[in-house]
């Protein structure tokens, strides 16, 4: 790879060893995909719950944190995933004194790096949405999706080390969804129902992802009415990136890089499907759990905006959660201010729910939460939830926001 | 038998040897694993129930979120880790990880299908930098 002299001075490690391990790592992820360069990159996001990092990953946070000041500062403004703990409620979760302690520890670490503890996969409603065009090294997989392609970011998935790598240096490899040829539409899918509600929209995605099937796929996506609001967007790109590993859709006549069809591909030479709703219903079925006990129903993944936080205590107002159920509320820090202050965490507690702030279900220890809890049966309206979660021995179903809290009321699916 | 070299695109990691488990499934370490016990634990999984511990891990491509990239090293730390990951195709989150494990990878091979190359319970020797897959 080309490299200026910027860019050697930090491979010598003349910019302190952080520096220097970030360039030999962002050299051999660069020389996988060809890179002939490195882009600048605005912002850095890393995901980096204890969970994935556990305790060799914090060592290895620790470790950066201990060089000089001037050699462990992040360039450019680096900003935090979901992380797996909220220290106000970890044990009501079954979650362990030792995990908040390898928390506490990684977060030392990243603060000590000059790393914003934002804690959300939300960063695009709450906290700084980038620019069309603009590049960023963001992990977390709803992000990168939703940035490209409802913003027209250009960011890969960047994994928590490469983002690590990025804020530490201010750039990333060029390849991937930073090039115009990663970019261009390979899959055409017609939507041939539109789409009612969050859990419908997070059904879409999964379909669409399912079947384009690789990072290197980016969907065009015709038929799609009316603009549906970013909640919507935001379910829907995350299911796909989860089903998928998908980085990239267009919505054509709705999002930015796609006005018209033939700007994002040659329609005659793409392989063209429908997505019906007879399809939409087959997948809600493969999770039915009609009529079932309900252990535990999670609103997350992504962490709901305030318009969502709304909607769950407007539907709570009055009723109680079952005894024999649990209903956790996941949300952003930057969200949970706000609901404390206009009263919605406190509408939605009073039901017997939990709000919880700063970090997402699936990262925060999924299965030793089933293990102390006794959970099984888990009831969500995020498609990409009740993907992730089979491999963590819950039986999940999906269910309209509605659905999922008229069941926590009654304990019973409906 | 002869041994077979395949070729593909230079991956990520140090050169390795190891038995061969196959599968035309797809791979993440989140969505997939029972990584304290080493053995694939989606019910759906192809895999399902098999260890992949030091095992040369032949995949189709890779799936799901970025978390695979710090619990490739996570694994590897505690010793229980495929040794390497062949892939049709892996993304950024693949490569990305392994890097920072120190895990052999490799991916684009000239042959086809990678999953139709090699078959479970064979010899492979993979030298990621030069990109080939020495198999028997």
């Amino acid at each position: 790879m080309r490299l200026t002299d910027t860019e050697e001075a930090m491979l010598a490690g003349d910019l302190g060893t952080p520096r220097r391990w970030a360039m030999e790592h962002m050299l051999q992820v660069g020389r996988c995909f060809d890179a002939q360069d490195f882009v600048e990159v605005h912002q850095a996001h890393i995901m980096a719950d204890t969970e994935s990092l556990g305790e060799a990953g914090v060592t290895f946070l620790e470790d950066l944190a201990k060089a000089p000041a001037e050699h462990r500062r992040v360039r450019v403004p680096t900003i935090t995933d979901p992380r797996g703990i909220d220290f106000r409620h970890y044990r009501k979760l079954g979650q362990t004194d030792a995990m908040a302690v390898l928390e506490r520890r990684a977060i030392d670490a990243f603060e000590a790096l000059g790393v914003l503890m934002t804690d959300t996969c939300i960063n695009y409603q709450t906290i700084m949405p980038p620019l069309l065009g603009e590049h960023q090294a963001y992990g977390d997989t709803g992000v990168v999706i939703y940035s490209n392609s409802v913003l027209g970011a250009r960011s890969n998935f960047e994994g928590g080390p490469s983002a690590l790598a990025a804020a530490l240096t201010g750039r990333t490899p060029r390849y991937g969804l930073h090039l115009d040829k990663h970019r261009v539409g390979t899959h055409l899918f017609h939507v041939r129902a539109q789409p009612s509600d969050l859990a419908e929209w997070g059904a879409l995605g999964a379909l669409i992802g399912r079947r384009a099937g690789s990072y290197w796929s980016v969907p065009v996506i015709e038929g799609i009415e009316e603009p549906p609001g970013s909640d919507a967007l935001k379910h829907f790109g995350a299911a796909m990136a989860s089903f998928g590993s998908v980085p990239l859709f267009h919505l054509v006549g709705i999002t930015p890089e796609a006005p018209i069809l033939d700007a994002v591909c040659d329609p005659e030479t793409l392989p063209a499907e429908d997505v019906t709703a007879e399809q939409l219903r087959t997948f809600f079925g493969d999770y039915d759990a009609s009529g079932e006990t309900v252990d535990v129903v999670v609103f997350a993944a992504p962490q709901l905006s305030l318009v969502e936080m709304q909607q769950v205590a407007d539907l709570l107002d009055g009723r109680r959660v079952h005894s024999e159920t649990t209903l956790l509320v996941v949300t952003s820090p930057a969200v949970a201010a706000d609901a404390d202050r206009l009263r919605l965490t406190e509408r939605i507690e009073a039901s017997g729910a939990l709000v919880l702030r700063g970090m997402c279900f699936y990262q925060s220890y999924a299965r030793e939460m089933a293990e102390a809890n006794g959970w099984r049966r888990l009831l969500s309206n995020s498609a990409k939830l009740v993907n992730i979660l089979g491999g963590y021995g819950y039986a999940p179903s999906l269910l309209s926001m509605e659905g999922c809290v008229d069941a926590a009321v009654a304990g019973r699916c409906p | 038998m002869t041994a077979r070299v395949l070729r593909c695109h230079p991956g990520v990691g140090p050169p390795v040897e190891g038995e061969a488990l196959v599968t035309d499934d797809n791979f993440s370490a989140r969505y997939d694993l029972d990584r304290l016990k080493g053995v694939f634990s989606r019910p759906q999984h192809q895999l399902y129930g098999q260890s992949y511990v030091g095992k040369v891990l032949v995949v189709n491509t890779a799936k799901g979120g970025v978390a695979s990239a710090w619990m490739l090293h996570e694994m590897r730390a505690r010793g229980v880790a495929p040794v390497a990951i062949l892939f049709n195709r892996f993304n950024p989150i693949l490569a990305q990880g392994a890097a920072l494990a120190g895990m052999a990878i490799c991916d684009r091979f000239d042959d086809g299908d990678v999953t139709q190359l090699i078959r479970t319970g064979e010899r492979v020797h993979v030298d990621p930098e030069a990109g080939s897959v020495t198999v028997g």
